[in-house]
């Protein structure tokens, strides 16, 4: 269970004030297990002068107060914490997100199916059927970048990508997946559809749903379902269940 | 205290509330923000006497209009020259100004800088979103509405000034780096030796694509040695993106939390503040130190601060309102106009 890297991370410099602890180059989940790793780790170690971490794709981000910590001491404090391994199977929620997919909830569908040689439900059992892990969140609030989209919808980008997409759009990029926030963001990315979880809301308790680390799975709905759900969603409740909190690696 | 308030009655160019920023949700996805000149921002409140991190209003190249719907209230103004006026009269910045009902109050054009810090003693009553008060435009968060301050808008404020009006010696304040010093990383190894050569020793212009997200640099374009998406990771305050097109941007307080080309250096932190006052078409050059000669940097900012701060004296009647309109008739220059809206889409990594 404690994950030992055979090469260790790279140690990057980012500004006075940041260290960038870099496990690959790569999506890869394995990398990813590391960073997040070590994003616990510094969870349960707290180091005096570390002001926040940014775990993504392959590399955890650590902004410090560099008139509290040293760079070089907390570089040294950072590898042996990372050295010492962590439990990174602890934790992590399992998600189910409705999704409502096609038509002008999901405006790619058709095109990707058709792209792939799917019939359209061929293309949502697939997305559907997987079960996908959340890599990091990032460039908008609640963002969810999600590894695990079978390799037989891999998808290129738009070459042309949209200045504003809908929020809460579920929606696929090269070898990832996606959740929106509930903000309309631009995006490169083929929309397939779209859920009513909000994954971010400042007014809710739990203003994000989705934390890296976390697995999810969709499943698909009716319009009618949708729009109860969406109701529902706006007036506080989360929509998405949360089946259990458990190993990342189901 | 109730219904104490600042009525807006002109918004600026872009005015919005800013404290020292939203820290720890970089990690969902919400931007830092905070005032863009964290200096400028904590004499204005020292001015005031408040705690340094209370929120503000920063405003950019053209300031604000208010009436004052309260018995009493104290501003003061810090960071670029901008000219201050009570009731139609020319006022001191870097002073504290005791307020009464109906004062109206006006905040003109930048002379110098960029950015200019109202604060207002004991702060706003406004309820602070996810920690903090500031304003992400972009996503909508924080300040008034997660908007730029209009005119219209309605500022509660929420307590009384304290102890004597301070002012601070103008003759004090460092003037503005157009050097900036940047420790290279986290990918300078994304770059040629004669890409990281030619971002050291060219000259570069701030273009029009300049705002709290971020410079887009205009000049010699920097060499990458092998492409220009890496797999995205998290980006720090000051760190400097270099996309296909090889012109440099400095990502900024407002910057999108995570992205997929490669960073070539980051500007140090107390370097940031000069950048905050540097406008479109303004030429800056980068200068290498070690992570090491930043962390002393910073150390040296914060001393020159708190040496401002322990600096602040009472106001002297009469001294000071012949200083005020002395420096005050001076011509203030306008006319430069500058990007409030966000012109980023080409750093969209989604």
């Amino acid at each position: 269970m404690n994950q030992t890297s055979a090469i260790p991370p790279r140690v990057l410099d980012a500004g006075e004030g940041g260290l960038v602890v870099e496990f690959g180059s790569d999506v890869d989940e394995a990398v990813n297990r590391q960073v997040i790793a070590l994003d616990r780790a510094l969870g349960v170690h707290p180091i005096d002068g570390v002001r926040e971490t940014v775990p993504t794709y392959r590399s955890l981000l650590v902004l410090f107060d560099p008139l509290r910590i040293a760079r070089d001491a907390l570089a040294s404090q950072l590898l042996a914490l990372q050295t010492r391994g962590a439990p990174e199977t602890e934790g992590g929620t399992l998600w189910r997100i409705p999704v409502l997919y096609g038509g002008e909830h999901g405006v790619d569908l058709d095109a990707v199916a058709r792209l792939h040689g799917l019939a359209t439900e061929e293309l949502i059992a697939l997305h559907s059927g997987a079960l996908y892990r959340v890599y990091m969140i990032g460039f908008a609030p609640g963002f969810a970048y999600l590894g695990g989209l079978p390799e037989r919808i891999h998808t290129s980008r738009r070459t042309d990508p949209r200045p504003k997409t809908p929020p809460r759009s579920v929606s696929i990029g090269g070898r990832q997946a996606a959740v929106s926030p509930p903000i309309e963001v631009p995006s490169g990315w083929h929309l397939l559809g779209q859920t009513p979880v909000r994954s971010y809301d400042p007014g809710r308790e739990k203003p994000f749903l989705f934390a890296p680390g976390d697995t999810l799975r969709f499943y698909p709905v009716a319009g009618d379902d949708y729009r109860d759900m969406l109701a529902a969603a706006e007036a506080g409740a989360l929509v998405a269940e949360a089946v259990a909190a458990q190993g990342a690696s189901a | 205290m109730s219904g104490d308030h600042l009525a807006i009655t002109e918004g600026g160019l872009f005015s919005t509330l800013q404290d020292a920023g939203r820290f720890g949700y970089q990690r969902f996805g919400i931007s830092n923000s905070g005032a863009m000149d964290i200096p400028a921002m904590r004499l204005a409140n020292a001015i005031t006497g408040n705690p340094p991190d209370i929120g503000v209003i920063e405003m950019t190249m053209a300031g604000i209009g208010f009436t004052v719907a309260a018995e009493h209230c104290r501003v003061a103004l810090a960071g670029a020259e901008m000219a201050l006026t009570i009731n139609g009269r020319p006022a001191e910045p870097f002073q504290a100004h005791d307020l009464t009902r109906g004062d109206k109050v006006a905040v003109g054009r930048a002379a110098r800088g960029m950015r200019g810090y109202l604060a207002v003693a004991g702060g706003f009553d406004i309820a602070p979103v996810l920690g903090s008060l500031s304003t992400h435009t972009r996503s909508r968060i924080g300040g008034l509405d997660g908007g730029p301050l209009p005119a219209g808008a309605v500022l509660p404020l929420k307590g009384a000034a304290k102890g004597p009006l301070l002012r601070l010696d103008r003759r004090r304040l460092p003037g503005i780096e157009h050097r900036l010093r940047v420790v290279l990383g986290p990918q300078d190894d994304a770059f040629t030796a004669a890409g990281i050569d030619t971002f050291l020793s060219s000259t570069y212009r701030l273009s029009s694509r300049t705002d709290r997200m971020g410079c887009q640099l205009d000049g010699a374009e920097v060499e990458h040695a092998a492409g220009f998406n890496i797999v995205s990771d998290g980006i720090a305050n000051g760190s400097i993106q270099v996309p296909g097109h090889g012109r440099p941007i400095i990502l900024l307080a407002d910057r999108q939390t995570t992205g997929g080309y490669p960073k070539i250096a980051t500007v140090i932190g107390p370097d940031l503040a000069h950048l905050a006052q540097l406008r479109p078409g303004d030429q800056i050059t980068f200068e290498r130190v070690s992570a090491a000669e930043a962390a002393e940097a910073a150390r040296a900012a914060a001393a020159n601060l708190k040496g401002l701060i322990d600096a602040l004296e009472p106001v002297v009647f009469g001294a000071a309102a012949l200083s005020s309109e002395r420096l005050l008739g001076l011509n203030l220059i306008s006319g430069v106009a500058c990007a409030t809206q966000d012109p980023f889409s080409e750093t969209v990594t989604a």
